[in-house]
């Protein structure tokens, strides 16, 4: 298990929201830029990567208890998802890297995609 | 692990003034070390700070009286032997702070001070783990009392069938509020003790629902969640404009969402297949495609639920 702090050290994620979540261990990972697929299918604790931005990204990860979305491709969340985060504490960190290389680095750390 | 993870968040909502012992045994530099041993060993601890007329001058441990002891030099001054300008640690720093210092430095304890740098207490690892300890024994007993009070609603309540419904507005194409429904819905079952796994798939029902109102009403609608002592029911009713094959919605991946909404990566056409995975029963109604609503019922109990759910 690694905590969503160190995973944020070895990517280099730049962190956006709530700073102070970052101490939680990462239950494993799933990626989709369909909402309805990561309702579906992410875990709890889990962390979701994606390039979608808007501020229901924070409403899914809220509603599944995910340790923090990694938003990719350098896509800039836009204020009203930023502030909404911080409210619901739900740490957002952003990356210039694609979808497929962040999730490639994390299974090199040990986060592996939850099948079921 | 749920356990160990609260312990993790409390490291960073704790300070470090909550945890730490407040009434400071302290010394003099004009103390001799001699009288120091007698300090340490009466109050049973290892070290003390420093304080000339009231100020923080330094910190002297143990580690300096064995040496002084091996030394001969039990009748030199604690101003000479200590450590001068200690390391401190304010008191309102969160304590993933002070964690984060006794890895550093090594040191086994932390002067702690105010904001204008007066000493108001002392920290060890063992403060922390106290500390931290009782929060989550504060928790756990705030938790249990909650739970009491909530879950005797039902019983002190008496009718023929008592329940909560939680009603909530949802306006077509807001997607700016998006989500707000369900996690209303998903706090008030959390609060009214219903068990994780089912707050879970409550919550992802509401989500869709909402989402489906937001996206393909006309007028919006509304979510509305009842809680029963056996059951949670969850209704979405809307004005229009209606499934005209209601068969065909449920296809997985078969969607009327416009692109724009696709982009935004809503309406992948399995939003009704979630729903359908996550409830006991679901029933959906749109006479003459008129208006359409959704009925979802959860049950509370596994011998009312008719086949076993993956959640």
């Amino acid at each position: 298990m690694m905590t969503l702090e160190k995973i944020a050290q070895e990517l280099s994620l730049e962190v956006r929201t709530a700073a102070g979540k970052l101490g939680r261990e990462v239950t494993g990972g799933y990626a989709s830029d369909l909402l309805s697929c990561v309702m579906a299918k992410a875990q709890p604790g889990n962390l979701w990567v994606t390039l979608q931005s808007h501020p229901n990204i924070v409403a899914v990860a809220s509603l599944l208890n995910l340790a923090g979305v990694v938003v990719t491709e350098g896509v800039a969340p836009d204020s009203a998802t930023l502030s909404k985060a911080e409210e619901e504490g739900i740490p957002i960190l952003t990356t210039p890297l694609t979808t497929y290389t962040v999730v490639g680095r994390l299974f090199a750390l040990g986060i592996s995609g939850v099948e079921r | 692990m749920s356990e160990v993870t609260r312990l993790q968040e409390l490291a960073y909502e704790v300070k470090i003034g909550d945890v730490m012992t407040r009434d400071v045994i302290t010394v003099e530099p004009q103390n001799t070390m001699a009288e120091l041993r007698n300090v340490l060993r009466d109050h049973r601890i290892s070290g003390a700070p420093v304080l000339e007329n009231g100020e923080l001058v330094g910190i002297v441990s143990v580690e300096d009286l064995i040496k002084a002891l091996a030394a001969g030099e039990m009748n030199a001054r604690v101003g000479e032997k200590m450590t001068r300008n200690p390391v401190t640690i304010r008191a309102d720093e969160t304590v993933v702070t002070a964690i984060k210092y006794f890895n550093r430095y090594g040191f086994g304890r932390f002067p702690v001070v105010n904001s204008e740098g007066k000493l108001v207490g002392i920290l060890t690892r063992g403060d922390i783990i106290r500390g931290l300890l009782k929060q989550l024994e504060l928790e756990y007993h705030r938790e249990e009392t909650l739970r009491y009070r909530v879950s005797h609603i039902f019983e002190e309540l008496i009718s023929d069938l008592t329940s909560i419904t939680l009603r909530c507005r949802v306006e077509a194409q807001d997607f700016e509020s998006a989500g707000e429904a369900s996690s209303k819905i998903k706090r008030a079952l959390t609060r009214l003790a219903v068990p994780p796994q089912l707050v879970r798939r409550a919550a992802i029902v509401a989500y869709e629902l909402e989402m489906n109102l937001i996206i393909h009403t006309t007028a919006g609608g509304e979510i509305l969640a009842e809680v029963q002592p056996d059951r949670i029911i969850i209704r979405a009713m809307d004005t229009g404009p209606g499934i005209p094959d209601i068969e065909k919605a449920l296809q997985p991946g078969f969607s009327t969402a416009p692109d724009w909404v696709r982009e935004m990566g809503f309406g992948a056409g399995v939003g009704l297949n979630n729903v359908q995975r996550c409830a006991d029963e679901m029933l959906i109604e749109s006479p003459n495609a008129q208006w359409t609503s959704v009925k979802v019922v959860i049950y509370l109990n596994h011998r009312h639920r008719p086949a076993e759910k993956a959640a």
